[in-house]
């Protein structure tokens, strides 16, 4: 919403600066979003006399001129304008100027070998008008030296207010001059609208084709018809207004429409009555009708959408964009103006579907004030009858105004309650009266009934935000809040914990933490075990964002790609985000998911003088079990399978180099390994990567123990005892097995067991691979012996070899 | 006599003369040693007179003493000089660049992390995290939160949707994290005080827009929950948040279908150099809505707007991070890209706190 600091003058008596009205106007709920001041854009354009104006030596249409501009000697200026001639006042801008219309500063110049000091200027260029024929061309009273914006009187601040859509009122200068002068920033000119008697019926007939709940599609339609006018260009001070708010003036009869929309709120139609054939009927659109808009535009029409008709078919699309054929030129003699109510919902959903956004929408769609409507065509009438003559016919008013009786108890204890503020009786009853209410009864309870303009108000807490709006938002006391503990508990989740310590962890092995779209192409999702119906948008924003992702993975790989194309191929990502399993809100599940790429390690990413290791299986499961340790999942009972050994496995993954995470068959809670190359190509990326996944939801939790204390320390007095055993066994024997029944041998002295060495080789075998374990023993009461040592390694070497068919190696 | 200082002054220039461990020891043995110089001499005094013996002896001895002295001192420069060698020839190139540690090369979004310092400040003030799920209903997203049947946010122009269902319902994804507020009230008793942040989603995509962006909401509900407490947590929120001893607000009323009174929060900064200041300057910016929780809400999430009262607001976390810390554009927060990533992320262990303050 557009108007100028004179405009709103026209309703407000002030003497407020347009700094004190802009502040205000934010304050009250009315955000100004800018002003455009053009005198202060204007100010380096100064009135100047043309001493003499020559002919170009050079050039048969420039002209060079000397000016005087009031300030110093006189200034050569060359001129291309014909109309530039010895004698004239115009308007000069030295060099240094900005000059709006052309969007360029100009400079000292030569031009065609004639030096040039500033330049004589057009309407256009001032972007005051689009007259750009010649140099304009002032009285020759016009004091030299002046600011022209200011002698022009063009200093008419031009103030834009964003308007939030529940304030149709505020959709015309008149109902925010209303509330500024409640906030105390002048008096309301509220001169009333006289209505005006006309002679004789309105000669065309209205009818409201409508049955049953369709008639509120159009409450009311009045109809006035103005014979004889004279229809031309609109007075200087309206085109001046008009021009100022971004609007073109057409000719008097369509700016005095435009007019009243901005000044009123109130949008008005009006029609040459000579082109209407027959009665005027107001129905629904009929399928295959379209319409001539008078943005030059044909639009198709269907039966979700109003229109006024005639025998000719559609001549307005209700409340959106009157018809081409109908429309008012310069040859209009009789006039029909049109002032309806039309369904807001409707005429929002007209103007999106054909998106037509027009002044009419943007106050029909807000809801206009019913109880203007009469009045909107008095005012209407009075200025087609002053500005350009007729004779007006009485008001056809089909359907009828609706007079919503709403009226609110209100308890004054309502703003206190719910602000904190105190106002007293007298001022809520002044501010809500200056605001168009009115207001009855006494504390503690006042009833206020809603003018018909504010169908905003529906209750109590809306007749608060009007108080509190006009007393300041800023005079509210700030209250603390209370504690509800002295020191406050925990208030993470278990779950919430977790994903923030997953997101630490893996960042402290030197991961980067990623943020991908939530969605992924469908070919993505289905590859990664989503794509189902239910999880595909059916308004996807592109293609490849169509489906719920039903894993990280997709979006980490081909992040990693991306990186890979920028030049960085050894990149380490790691994302913790939400994966969908389906519609429901128990199927969005957390998951956390680290991919490395390249030469990505654990021990750093790209090549160094210390080794240059791929990143491989080992990097990430080291990855997944670094995160379970940091969220403190209690592992005892994890295993860790081989992919392909374990049915419905994710086909992503390497089928050698992979493995499931589960604490049970049924239980299984993610994977880490090589993707597979396959499906690297189908996500259109290259090269090896390692990548894991897991669900932190329903991860075990640790025990819970009746106090934090942990269990007791048992530090064993004598010294441990340490014997290494080399195995040469099948490749197809996990290194596992060998540790397991290590562990086994004897619980109680056998203190850890370590993978020391893996070889395959020269001096092995080929299909076999020799596993070097360290088995740490600690007895507890007394040293071990050299034969219970024998004894020790003996038996383990006997359970090695008879499950595993391995042999020591010598 | 004489063959004892003759002795001697051999012996100490053969020790003297030692350039190594091993030539020390010789002359150690040749001296000390069963056959060596100085015991044959002592060897010699159990041949002599008792008078003779103790005067002989005691010379003897002294020179012994003297010798075995000299051998240990020159025995520890000689040790401490092969050290040295030792040592010397031990050198690395210390100049050599060590691999970058997992410490120094991981980064935490800036999402996590503010999200991490959201919840440090609102846990201070006895705030839960509450979380709720992005594919939402219609009646969560709107219909409870006060909507219009036909309100334009409804719209596939501006909501994505899923397909409906065999009931004909479709799902959408949540277009803000209120339907969180609304399963807490729906699920808990008075008085609640959470905050909300999640992924949100809306169809819209530009310089300044994504279709996925992240929104934290806040809702306290008891029984005095005020206007005069919402400005205040709001304004001790943002004094922390942006890390500044002050900051002037600005609270605009505005309109919300789920909030009556509504605002709209501007604060004050400076903008100099494409910096943003807070506590300073005579810009507004605009950081968040906020306002009473519409009786129509209260009402739909079976609370009695006559017995309890609350207050909520809601603001992009993605630009409160841009605010903070400078970030100039929304879409490289999703673009993965790691040089981004490095320079924006946070190391791993800037753990935010209120005790050690939000950001290092």
């Amino acid at each position: 919403m557009k108007f100028t600091l004179s405009w709103l003058k026209e309703h407000l008596e002030t003497d407020a600066s347009l700094d004190v009205i802009v502040e205000t106007l934010t304050r009250i709920g009315l955000e100004v979003e800018h002003v455009d001041d053009p005198g202060k854009k204007l100010s380096g354009f100064t009135i100047a006399y043309v001493i003499s104006a020559e002919q170009h030596p050079n050039a048969d249409r420039l002209r060079v001129c000397m000016v005087e501009t009031g300030s110093g000697a006189p200034v050569q200026v060359v001129c291309g304008a014909p109309n530039a001639r010895t004698g004239m006042k115009s308007v000069f801008s030295p060099p240094g100027t900005y000059i709006p219309g052309k969007d360029i500063t100009i400079g000292k110049g030569v031009i065609r070998g004639v030096e040039s000091s500033g330049m004589l200027c057009s309407g256009r260029e001032l972007e005051i008008s689009e007259d750009h024929d010649g140099i304009l061309d002032l009285p020759a009273d016009a004091p030299v030296g002046a600011i022209y914006a200011e002698w022009a009187k063009l200093s008419d601040p031009v103030i834009e207010i964003n308007l939030t859509p529940n304030r149709p009122d505020a959709t015309g200068v008149f109902g925010i001059a209303r509330d500024l002068a409640a906030a105390g920033i002048g008096k309301l000119k509220d001169k009333g609208i006289p209505a005006i008697k006309g002679d004789d019926a309105c000669t065309v007939p209205v009818k409201l084709d409508f049955v049953g709940d369709d008639r509120a599609l159009c409450p009311a339609f009045a109809l006035r018809l103005v014979r004889g006018v004279k229809n031309g260009p609109s007075p200087e001070w309206m085109q001046k207004r008009l021009r100022a708010i971004g609007l073109r003036p057409i000719n008097a009869l369509v700016d005095i429409t435009n007019y009243v929309t901005y000044d009123r709120g109130r949008p008005l139609h009006v029609f040459d009555a000579a082109k209407v054939q027959g009665a005027l009927v107001v129905r629904r659109a009929m399928e295959g009708e379209s319409l001539l808009a008078l943005d030059g535009k044909t639009y198709a029409l269907d039966a979700s959408m109003v229109v006024i008709a005639d025998n000719n078919g559609p001549e307005s699309l209700a409340g959106v964009m009157g018809g081409e054929h109908s429309g008012c030129d310069e040859n209009t003699v009789d006039v029909l103006i049109e002032s309806a109510l039309w369904s807001p919902l409707n005429i929002a959903q007209t103007g999106r579907k054909l998106g037509i956004s027009t002044d009419a929408r943007y106050r029909f769609e807000r809801g206009v004030d019913p109880a203007f409507t009469v009045p909107g065509i008095e005012l209407a009438t009075k200025l087609v009858t002053d500005l350009c003559g007729g004779t007006p016919s009485q008001i056809t008013l089909e359907g009828s105004v609706p007079e919503p009786e709403k009226i609110i108890e209100f308890p004054l204890a309502e703003v206190k309650r719910l602000t904190g503020l105190d106002v007293p009786l007298a001022e809520v009853k002044a501010i809500l009266t200056a605001l168009g209410f009115w207001v009855s009864g006494n504390a503690p309870v006042i009833k206020v009934a809603v003018p018909s303009f504010r169908p905003d108000i529906e209750g109590k807490a809306d007749l608060v935000e009007e108080v509190v709006r006009i007393v300041g938002v800023d005079n509210v006391p700030l209250v603390p809040i209370r504690r509800i503990d002295q020191v406050h508990k925990p208030v993470l989740t278990a779950l919430q914990q977790r994903t923030r310590a997953a997101k630490r962890a893996l960042a402290a092995r030197g991961m980067v933490e990623a943020v991908t779209w939530s969605f992924v192409s469908k070919k993505a999702a289905t590859l990664f075990g989503g794509g189902q119906p239910a999880l595909a948008l059916a308004n996807p924003i592109a293609a490849d964002l169509s489906d719920m992702r039903p894993s990280l993975m997709p979006g980490l790989v081909m992040a990693g790609q991306r990186n890979a194309d920028r030049g960085y191929a050894d990149v380490a990502l790691f994302e913790v985000g939400q994966v969908f399993k389906g519609d429901g809100e128990r199927d969005q599940r957390i998951a956390a998911a680290g991919l490395r790429r390249g030469l990505a390690s654990s021990d750093g990413a790209g090549r160094h003088w210390t080794g240059s290791d791929e990143a491989d299986v080992y990097d990430v499961k080291a990855d997944v079990l670094a995160a379970l340790a940091a969220m403190n999942v209690p592992t005892g009972g994890m295993q860790i399978v081989p992919a392909a050994g374990v049915a419905g496995a994710p086909e992503f993954l390497h089928p050698g180099r992979s493995a499931i995470l589960r604490f049970g068959p049924k239980d299984v809670i993610g994977w880490f390994g090589e993707l597979h190359p396959r499906a690297i190509e189908a996500l259109g990326a290259e090269g090896r990567m390692v990548a894991f996944e897991i669900v932190l939801d329903g991860l075990p939790a640790q025990k819970k123990k009746p106090t934090k204390a942990k269990a007791r320390l048992d530090l064993a007095e004598l010294q441990p005892v340490s014997r290494d055993f080399a195995f040469v066994v099948d490749q197809s024997v996990e290194a596992e097995a060998l540790l397991r029944i290590a562990r086994g041998i004897d619980k109680a002295l056998v203190e850890d067991v370590t993978v020391f060495d893996v070889y395959a080789g020269k001096g092995v075998d080929p299909g076999k691979v020799s596993i070097g374990l360290a088995v740490t023993l600690q007895p507890r009461e007394k040293t071990l012996t050299d034969t219970e040592i024998e004894a020790f390694s003996g038996k383990l070497v006997g359970e090695v070899v008879a499950k595993t068919g391995a042999v020591l190696r010598g | 006599m004489s063959d004892l200082k003759n002795l001697e002054s051999a012996l100490l220039a053969d020790i003297a003369n030692a350039a190594s461990e091993e030539a020390i020891e010789a002359v150690r043995v040749g001296a000390l040693g069963k056959k060596g110089s100085v015991s044959a001499l002592l060897s010699t005094l159990g041949a002599m007179a008792p008078e003779e013996r103790k005067e002989a002896g005691a010379a003897i001895n002294a020179l012994k003493d003297r010798v075995t002295d000299a051998l240990v001192a020159r025995k520890g420069v000689l040790k401490d000089a092969a050290l040295d060698t030792r040592l010397a020839s031990e050198r690395v190139d210390i100049s050599l660049p060590t691999r970058e540690s997992g410490i120094e090369a991981g980064r935490i979004h800036p999402i996590s992390q503010v999200m991490d310092e959201l919840t440090a400040i609102f846990a201070d003030l006895g705030f839960a995290v509450a979380e709720g799920p992005d594919v939402e209903s219609d009646d969560l997203n709107f219909t409870k939160l006060n909507f219009p049947p036909h309100h334009p946010a409804r719209e596939m122009h501006d909501t994505f949707f899923f397909n409906p269902d065999e009931n004909g319902q479709r799902k959408l994804l949540r277009t803000h994290t209120s339907p969180v507020q609304v399963r807490t009230m729906l699920s808990q008793k008075p008085p609640i005080r959470v905050i909300c942040p999640g992924r949100t989603y809306r169809c819209d995509s530009d310089q300044t827009h994504t279709p996925m962006f992240h929104q934290v909401e806040g809702l306290v509900i008891d029984k005095t929950a005020n206007l005069g407490q919402l400005k205040w947590v709001l304004e001790e929120f943002c004094k922390a948040f942006f890390e500044v001893p002050s900051v002037k607000m600005r609270f605009r009323p505005s309109f919300f279908p789920f909030t009556e009174p509504s605002m709209e929060v501007d604060i004050q900064c400076s903008r100099k150099g494409g910096e943003i200041r807070f506590g300073e300057g005579e810009d507004w910016l605009e950081i968040l809505g906020c306002g009473m929780v519409h009786a129509n809400v209260l009402r739909n999430c079976g609370l009695d707007p006559d017995a309890v009262q609350g207050y909520a607001w809601g603001m992009g976390i993605d630009r409160i991070a841009m605010l903070k810390y400078g970030m100039p554009d929304l879409r490289p927060f999703f673009e993965a890209d790691v040089r981004w990533l490095k320079h924006y992320g946070f190391r791993p262990l800037d753990l935010p706190t209120l005790a050690g303050g939000l950001s290092a």
